[in-house]
């Protein structure tokens, strides 16, 4: 072999460092160096600083808010309340949900650490003093931080600004702190079925509050220039292009006027959804000043005001026959929203994907019904790390299972087999309206029973039981068992939207004439690693080495419209319409290649880097080749250039599954675990960077044993937050996280042009469940059917002693 | 407030900076030096995202007034790659998947530097007690480890070649 040897048809494929290559990420260079650029690293000539002064108290009037002594604080030029945005109509401003929410406290406030009023100053620190000297008066309210109890006749009135308003965006409201009832599925018919069987079990599942708590705060940067008329704004947005359509319909301004920059993000997880109170005063700031203006939350800030996960209380009633069939499975749940309906969900799904909590399973028959509710907690509701609700759903139904196997006295893993969706079942038409795209539970099922020696492990549990009767240890062993299933991917238009823009994706892409290339699209990474993934489904669709194609999101001027990264939808939308683009170009350049060659169109083909003459593969053009001659050969027909951009709306969502396996030691006296192994099989469809795939696993698990064993945005009785740092607040260190062992089986989406599904979110929707089954099935022999998360160590204790194990 | 000079080197520069008695080490370095590789993520020494190099230190710059650093030697992530190009927890990094966002990945390495150089053969259980004092929200330090592993093993490897 030597230099004039041609390359190999493997060695063209593994030049291209396409799908299934686990390309190291081009994103690294920048990062390891101390080069990324977030959005505290933005700094323009004469920019400012805002900061909040936020609430005290969960309840109260506001009686008045004196400034004059922040005014004469050195270097505050300005202090924005209510009373200033109001002339513009800015002192509220819409939700995702279809509720508004205050961007500064109009009379009253209605949790803690609510903004009240916004100081802005040359510096953090003068903005800082000056938010020390704002003097706001108040008047305490009573105060309810427990959905249930603000649901009472007498519960104290929260939004008065909705008095008399027995409806909102979501139908009937019943109570003046109610906000909507969400109903799927025959309750009738579930009812029946669940009177009618012979065994039942029910259980109150709680999944606490908590927080995505990404290690980069929220901010932004407003530049508004006077001059041109353009604003700019650089933000920690998982969705620019809406917030850019949001900001011009707050603020009159032109959309073409608008430019939003999402630079690099340092995690999201769903905190970077929303549109908070900081950008709209930073804009207002912006405009009043004619200066840029930053604004960084703080840690207390971020986890007492952006976006809380979860406090979902659900109530569930499955049943089955002797055997274990299930066969009705009811769910209500109330939902705690906070102060304000701050949910990101799409605009027609109130509870977001809550109905998937059928789970994996063939369930004949259920309903689901979801009570909002306002408390004087933060408003938020987003998806940590999940689609819409979906974690939810899945440690709902994965506890059911658990009680349910209790209840038959039936082992939880030979239950879950026994009315798991069959392979041929797919597509399958879930109970409450999902078409499931595809999924082959029993093998991935029996592959992760296999890999743990689950027997085996089943008599050691059982061997150890008998020692701690025995007295010989006082330690206990749990298994915990999960089969999930998602869905990720929103969203069809027909039913998926975010104030009203449908949500589809996008992705464009230009060829240069010495065929490397550039492309756009409308989502953006947070550590995803886009930049890298992106450019190996276009590698191998149009046959252009990944390593010469750039790839660029997040600045709405360049970027066509896309909304956003968040619910596990950039591969499943934005990675569908790179594959479509992909195909234009393809399709284009086989015209051109056929003129090259002299041939027809139809008599040449794609082969990984070049079109070939069919049937004499010796004659072809390589797309580097085609790319030059697509900018300096007249070809009849055929337009110059060679780019293209597709607009992706999906037709289905896409079903990733999963099944994991914790095994954990539980010390009775001290409450502490330890996990000694996790197993995770996961299930994305086709794969496009195994090493990029197999990080985001040990990433959601991470967050997901945070969560299950640990963290919570607690609040005491009169709305104090419990856990505002990270002293109080959980996120695991290398120290507690566990070893993880991953694994996967392909089961490709049909109607995805790829095959792929997503996989970011699926570790944490089936790691909470995972650890949190763990935890409870050490104690099964002992009489435990429910005990709430997180599962730290003195809830642990407790665990214990209420079950008499120290006595 | 009343300013005071401040003299610092920072990355092998010499450097006099301005700052008021409360100003933040960190604030110092991202503000006016701007070095923004050290980043901020809460304020309270917990996430270790703005890890620099103090004196032969990791220290929390979030933490420690910059007039505490007087007359100090700081590294910082810009100056870990040496002028032969980047430094092999750099590549290491990289190699092993061992970051995903990057926002805590400059206060990762600088601290797994300093480690590197105090327990040059490190037990994985040595590398995760080390470097508990970072934070990550990404990647659930199990390619971190790795990474920094590989790290010491290269490190050794060529050291060894050498003698």
């Amino acid at each position: 072999m030597n230099d004039l040897t041609p390359p190999t048809h493997d060695e063209r494929v593994a030049n291209l460092k396409g799908m299934g290559h686990s390309r190291k990420r081009v994103e690294d260079a920048r990062f390891t160096q101390g080069k990324g650029n977030y959005v505290d690293d933005v700094k323009l000539p004469g920019m400012l600083f805002g900061d909040f002064v936020r609430s005290p108290y969960a309840h109260a009037r506001v009686v008045s808010i004196d400034t004059a002594a922040a005014m004469a604080v050195p270097g505050v030029l300005a202090v924005l309340t209510a009373k200033d945005l109001a002339p513009l109509n800015l002192h509220w401003m819409p939700t995702l949900a279809g509720d508004k929410q205050m961007v500064l406290a109009d009379g009253k406030v209605l949790f803690q650490g609510q903004e009240v009023a916004y100081v802005v100053a040359t510096d953090r620190y003068a903005a800082a003093d000056g938010v020390e000297a704002v003097v706001v008066e108040y008047s305490e309210l009573p105060v309810v931080t427990d959905p249930f109890k603000a649901l009472e006749p007498g519960a104290p009135v929260l939004r008065e600004d909705l008095a008399g308003q027995t409806s909102g965006a979501h139908g009937a409201r019943r109570h003046h702190n109610h906000i909507f009832k969400w109903e799927v599925g025959d309750e009738a018919a579930t009812d029946q079925a669940i009177g009618e069987a012979e065994v039942v079990a029910e259980e109150m599942v709680y999944y606490h509050r908590t927080h995505p708590c990404p290690l980069e705060t929220c901010g932004c940067v407003a530049s508004m220039d006077k001059i041109n008329g353009k604003l700019t704004l650089w933000g920690t947005f998982q969705a620019p292009h809406v917030v850019r359509t949001v900001a011009s319909l707050l603020s009159g301004i032109e959309e073409h006027n608008i430019r939003v920059i999402s630079p690099d993000i340092g995690g999201g997880f769903g905190n970077k959804v929303g549109v908070y109170p900081g950008y709209i005063c930073s804009i207002v700031a912006s405009i009043v000043t004619g200066k840029p203006v930053k604004w960084v939350e703080d840690r207390m800030e971020n986890l007492m005001a952006t976006a809380f996960a979860r406090d979902y209380w659900m109530k569930g009633k499955i049943s089955a026959t002797k055997e274990g069939k299930i066969t009705g499975l009811h769910c209500h749940v109330t939902a705690d929203h906070g102060a304000f309906d701050a949910c990101a969900d799409p605009t027609k799904f109130p509870a977001g994907f809550m109905s998937i909590c059928t789970g994996s399973y063939d369930i004949p028959v259920a309903y689901l019904g979801v009570d909002g509710v306002y408390t004087n907690k933060a408003p938020g509701g987003v998806s940590y790390r999940c689609s819409f609700r979906v974690t939810e759903a899945a440690y709902f139904i994965e506890r059911m299972i658990e009680v349910l196997a209790i209840e038959l006295n039936m082992d939880a893993a030979e239950l879950r087999a026994k009315n798991f969706i069959r392979k041929d079942q797919f597509p399958y038409q879930s109970a409450l309206g999902w078409e499931y795209d595809s999924g082959d539970y029993h093998t991935a099922w029996d592959k992760a029973l296999k890999a743990v020696d689950y027997d085996g492990l089943r008599r050691e549990q059982a061997t150890r039981v008998e020692a701690f009767k025995r007295g010989e240890t006082r330690k206990l062993l749990g298994i915990g068992l999960t089969h999930f299933t998602e869905i990720v991917g929103a969203g069809p238009i027909k039913n998926c939207d975010i104030l009203g823009m449908g949500m589809f994706d996008s992705c464009e892409i230009r060829i240069h004439p010495t065929g490397s290339a550039i492309a756009r699209l409308g989502t953006i990474s947070q550590g995803q690693g886009h930049a890298t993934t992106f450019a190996q489904i276009l590698a191998s669709e149009i046959g252009i080495p990944a390593d010469s194609i750039t790839i660029e999101e997040g600045d709405t001027d360049t970027a066509p419209y896309g909304l956003g990264t968040y619910g596990s939808r950039s591969t499943p939308v934005a990675g569908a319409a790179a594959a479509m683009a992909g195909r234009k170009i393809r399709a284009k350049a086989q015209m051109i290649a056929a003129y090259l060659l002299e041939v027809h169109d139809d008599d040449v083909e794609f082969d990984v880097d070049r079109f070939v003459v069919k049937g004499a593969p010796e004659r072809f053009k390589t797309m580097k080749a085609i790319a030059y001659a697509a900018y300096n050969q007249a070809i009849p027909g055929v337009e110059p250039g060679l780019e293209a951009v597709s607009y992706y709306d999906p037709p289905n969502m896409t079903y990733p599954f999963g099944a994991y396996i914790c095994v954990m030691e539980i010390d009775v006296d001290t409450g502490v675990h330890e996990i000694r192994q996790f197993y995770a099989l996961d299930d994305c469809g086709t794969r496009i960077n195994p090493m990029v795939i197999e990080g985001q696993v040990h990433g959601g698990l991470t967050e997901a044993l945070a969560i299950a064993m640990g963290q919570e945005i607690a609040y005491d009785e009169i709305g104090n937050v419990k856990t505002g740092t990270l002293m109080d607040f959980f996120l695991p260190t290398a120290w507690e996280t566990p070893h993880y062992t991953s694994d996967h089986t392909v089961t490709p989406s049909p109607h995805h042009p790829i095959g792929a599904k997503g996989v970011g979110e699926s570790p944490n929707v089936g790691g909470v469940p995972a650890f949190s089954n763990a935890v409870h099935d050490a104690f099964r022999a002992f009489g435990l059917r429910q005990s709430h998360m997180p599962h730290d160590h003195w809830r642990i204790w407790r665990i214990a002693h209420d079950l008499g194990l120290h006595d | 407030m009343t300013k005071s000079i401040i003299k610092l080197t920072v990355n092998g520069e010499n450097h006099e900076v301005l700052a008021e008695p409360r100003e933040l080490l960190i604030h110092v370095l991202r503000e006016r030096l701007n070095l923004t590789g050290p980043h901020i993520g809460c304020e309270t020494t917990h996430c270790g995202a703005c890890t620099v190099e103090l004196n032969g230190k990791s220290v929390k710059s979030c933490t420690v007034f910059a007039v505490q650093a007087n007359g100090a030697e700081i590294t910082t992530i810009e100056g870990i790659a040496g002028p032969a190009g980047l430094h092999v927890l750099q590549q290491s990094f990289r190699e092993h998947h061992g970051l995903q966002c990057g926002f805590c990945t400059p206060g990762m390495i600088t601290r797994a530097w300093r480690l590197l150089k105090e327990n040059p053969d490190p037990t994985e259980e040595d590398v995760r007690f080390g470097m508990a004092g970072n934070l990550c929200r990404c990647t659930g330090y199990q390619n971190i480890v790795k990474s920094i592993l590989a790290a010491a093993a290269e490190i050794n490897a060529s050291r060894e070649a050498a003698e």
